[in-house]
Parts: C-alpha cells; sequence; structure tokens
C-alpha cells in the first residue's frame, strides 16, 4: 500500500512534467503574442487539476489492468494454440473498437457533408446518414482486417517494410481514383482511428504475441499492429469514396 | 459545484461507452475462449477502474480548461485582423505567417509529449528493450515529428499546394530510411506514426486547420481543412528512426573512441 502510494507521488510528478510544455505554450501565445489575460482562470485550474488527476490514474490502470491483460491473452492464445480463434479475436477487437470511435464517427460525418456537397449522394439527412454509417462500417471492417493481418505477420515473422510498402502503393492508387475532396479526410482518417485505450491493449498483445512465439523478436515483430491499424483506412475510405 | 459535478458524471457515462466494446470483447474471450482464471484478477480490476476513471478525468479536464482556449487562440492567430488581411487580398505571402508556424509547431509538441497512448508506448518500448530505449527520448522524437509536421502542414494549408504530394513523398522517405535504420526500431517508428494524434492533439490541430482554411483567401476549408492529421502522423515515422540512428551512431562512436584505451 505504501509502496503504490509513493508510486503514484512519482506518478503526479511525472503527468505534471507531461502538461507543463502545453501550459507553457497556451500561456505564452495568450499573454505575450495575443495580449490577453487567461479566462475563467478559476476554471481552468479546476481543468488542470483535473486533466493531472486523470493522466496519472490513467497511466497506474495501464501497469495493472490493461498491460497485463494484453500480454496474459496473448500467451494463453499462443498456449491454446487455436490459430482461428487468435484471428477471430483480433478481428473483433479492431472492429469493436473502432466501430463507436468517437473521432471516426466525427470523420464520418464530415466525409458525409463532403459528399453531399459534392453532390454524389442526395443532399438529405437520411442519405448522409447512410453514407456515413457505411463507411464508419467499412473503417472498422479495414481495421479488423489490419489486426488481423498484423497477427499474421507476427506468427510468420515477415519483415513489416514489405507489407508497409504494399499498403503505401495502395494508398498511392487509390489516391488517383478517389474523388479530391475525399483525400485530406481519408489520409486524415488513418490517424484517428486508434483511441487511447485501444493502442495500450493491441501494443501489449503484440508483444505478448512475439514473446510467447520461439524466434520471434518483441521489439522487430511485436510493435506493428497499429502502424496497419493507421494504413488501411486510409486506402477503405479512399476506396469507399471512389466506389459511391 | 453541482454543474462540475454532473458534467463529470456525464463524462463519466461517455467514457464507459466508449470502452464497453473493448470490455466485452475481452471478458467474452476470457469466458467463451480461454476459459481460465485471470492472475491477479483484483489488481486488474482495479487497473481498468483506474484507466475509466483517469480517462474520465482527463477528458473532462481538458475540454473544461485546455481545450476551449486552445481552439479560441487557433481561431484568434487566424482571424483576419491578426494576420492583417483586410478580405482585398486575392493571394498570400507564406512568409507572413510566422506566429502561425510557431504555434503550428509548438502545439503540436506538446500536446503529443501529454498524449496518454504515446506515454503507453513508449512505456512497452522501454520494457521490451530492456531500457535502451528512452521512453522519454521516444516520446520526445515523435514530439518533434508532429511538431514539424503540423507546421509544414500549416505551410500547405497557406500556399494551397496539393496534399497527396506531400505524403507521398513523405512515404518514399520513410522507405528509403528504413533502409538505413536499426532493424528493432523499425516496427515501433511505423506504429509511432498512429498513436501520435488522439485525445489531445486531434481537437486542436483540426481546430487550426479550420481557422486557417477559412480565412485564407482561396482556400475552402472543405478541401484544405483537412490534412494537419496525416502529417502528424507521417513525420514521426521519420524522427523516431533518426533518433534510432542517431543513438546507433554515437553508440559507434563512443565504441571506437574507447578502443586504442583499451588496447
Amino acid at each position: 500500500m505504501k509502496a503504490l502510494i509513493l508510486q503514484i507521488v512519482v506518478s503526479l510528478f511525472d503527468s505534471f512534467r507531461d502538461l507543463a510544455p502545453i501550459i507553457a505554450v497556451i500561456a505564452f501565445f495568450q499573454l505575450v503574442v495575443l495580449g490577453q489575460p487567461i479566462p475563467n482562470l478559476l476554471d481552468m485550474l479546476w481543468g488542470m487539476f483535473l486533466v493531472l488527476i486523470g493522466l496519472t490514474l490513467f497511466v497506474q490502470g495501464l501497469k495493472l489492468g490493461l498491460f497485463p491483460i494484453g500480454e496474459s491473452l496473448a500467451w494463453d492464445f499462443a498456449a491454446k494454440g487455436s490459430l482461428i480463434w487468435l484471428l477471430i479475436f483480433a478481428f473483433a477487437l479492431g472492429f469493436g473498437t473502432t466501430v463507436a470511435e468517437p473521432a471516426l464517427i466525427a470523420v464520418a460525418n464530415e466525409a458525409a457533408n463532403v459528399a453531399a456537397v459534392g453532390g454524389w449522394i442526395s443532399d438529405e439527412p437520411a442519405a448522409r446518414e447512410d453514407y456515413a454509417y457505411g463507411l464508419r462500417i467499412t473503417v472498422a471492417l479495414s481495421v479488423g482486417a489490419a489486426i488481423v493481418i498484423g497477427v499474421i505477420r507476427i506468427l510468420r515473422g515477415f519483415p513489416i517494410q514489405n507489407l508497409i510498402i504494399i499498403g503505401y502503393i495502395g494508398v498511392v492508387i487509390m489516391t488517383f481514383f478517389a474523388p479530391p475532396e475525399i483525400i485530406g479526410i481519408a489520409y486524415d482518417s488513418g490517424g484517428v482511428t486508434t483511441s487511447t485505450i485501444t493502442v495500450p491493449l493491441v501494443a501489449a498483445l503484440g508483444v505478448g504475441l512475439a514473446s510467447s512465439i520461439e524466434g520471434r523478436n518483441p521489439m522487430i515483430d511485436g510493435f506493428g499492429l497499429i502502424a496497419f491499424a493507421s494504413l488501411t483506412p486510409m486506402i477503405f475510405v479512399m476506396g469507399y469514396g471512389a466506389l459511391l | 459545484m453541482i454543474d462540475k459535478l454532473l458534467s463529470l458524471w456525464h463524462t463519466l457515462l461517455v467514457t464507459i461507452w466508449d470502452i464497453l466494446p473493448i470490455i466485452i470483447i475481452l471478458v467474452g474471450s476470457q469466458v467463451l475462449l480461454i476459459r481460465r482464471p485471470i492472475a491477479n484478477l483484483p489488481r486488474v480490476l482495479l487497473g481498468f477502474f483506474f484507466v475509466l476513471i483517469g480517462l474520465t478525468f482527463f477528458i473532462e479536464g481538458l475540454e473544461r480548461a485546455l481545450f476551449p482556449l486552445g481552439k479560441l487562440m487557433a481561431e484568434q492567430l487566424t482571424a483576419p485582423a491578426f494576420l492583417g488581411l483586410d478580405g482585398s487580398e486575392t493571394s498570400v505571402d507564406w512568409t507572413e505567417f510566422g506566429w502561425i508556424y510557431l504555434f503550428a509547431a509548438t502545439i503540436g509538441f506538446s500536446t503529443t509529449i501529454a498524449e496518454p497512448s504515446l506515454i503507453a508506448v513508449a512505456m512497452k518500448a522501454s520494457e521490451v528493450s530492456g531500457g535502451a530505449i528512452q521512453p522519454w527520448g521516444l516520446r520526445v522524437a515523435v514530439a518533434i515529428g508532429v511538431a514539424i509536421g503540423i507546421a509544414l502542414g500549416a505551410f500547405r494549408i497557406i500556399t494551397g499546394t496539393p496534399l497527396p504530394y506531400y505524403i507521398i513523398t513523405g512515404y518514399v522517405f520513410v522507405l528509403i530510411q528504413t533502409w538505413y535504420a536499426p532493424r528493432t526500431i523499425v516496427a515501433l517508428a511505423y506504429d509511432s506514426g498512429g498513436v501520435t494524434t488522439s485525445t489531445v492533439t486531434v481537437p486542436l490541430v483540426a481546430a487550426l486547420g479550420l481557422g486557417l482554411s477559412s480565412h485564407i483567401p482561396g482556400r475552402n476549408p472543405m478541401l484544405d481543412g483537412f490534412g494537419l492529421i496525416a502529417f502528424a502522423s507521417l513525420f514521426p515515422m521519420m524522427t523516431v528512426m533518426g533518433y534510432a540512428q542517431l543513438s546507433a551512431w554515437a553508440a559507434r562512436r563512443a565504441a571506437r573512441a574507447a578502443e586504442p584505451a583499451s588496447s
């Protein structure tokens, strides 16, 4: 218990260090460049306090909960030796965590607006909703597929750059076929699909798998799942834009 | 006080809703497939509780303190009055936007340092590499990449040059650099592109892109407002590989310097 409290105090200090740059940047631009006072100072301080406590608890929770569960799942799946179930789990993890991701919902709605203004779909709420919903499902499928491909890569030990090159070529080819209006959104969608809880879990899963299989190096083979998950949405969003 | 607690409660519900699919998948696979009790279950549950409460506080605090001011700031810095535009210009000189580039770079750097998913990946990388990769070094390398990316992305919006040219050129660089980078860093570097942009970075950067593209003459927010996130996911790959190359080079130099002394 005492050790835990000490750990939390140290972690609180780390969180403060992590947040200091943001505070400095905002204060500098507000006070020096724009020459205005900080509005609602009391509210700001309350918010900063919440951010500080929140980050500290999150980091402790990673160590206690998310990392161990990700790794123990990887070991259990490897011990069970059932490839199919591992791949189904990988797909469910990618699909399930992406389909409800708030950032993706925002991007999908934005893309529907572009499509309506561009005149590919009729400018009615129902048509937009259909478009946005279809896009969300497409991206979630693509992230599920990405995690499956990434897990197969870890099991087989393929070099990551070969697969990434194929992905890049896919992005370049799709860029030629996609309507220009969708390209910016598509490129951005790669970055927003991986959420704060998915990332630690997927990282622990990859590293756990690579450590549990003989001949795999967790450093070389364990990482890379997130890279696939940020690449496939770009291709699929452009494909969706090109086909519909 | 009541409204503060109410809004905290609301954020808690939203966060629970967000992590519900993950909980279902984890519990489902544990109960249906693995059928083995989880080691240290109380500890793991405490961890999940910490993650839930931590994320709730974190998001609530950001939305209360940082996002409103940061977004307002992005608007003010890109407002025609601040930029010295009076609406009659048909084109702009990209060299006159020094504060914008500085804001883009510093906000990119500082939000990346505070990004929880990057903290997670850096912790994992340090553990896996046996401490060879320092969490702080990796995070600073990624943050520098995001800073360069967002600043260049702002430049692209101001000049109105096509996004694919930049991104495809970036890909070529990444692939060339992969050839020379130490093998152990490559996968981590590719991952760091995807993890940089989430909770903290995206809302502020999106506000910057939207503000810039709505106020610069000749830009359309719908066409030019996007793309900053893509830049922010591209450049960290280069800086992380660069960080590893620099460390490897420094280690080689140190080894060479030590050799004559020992023989």
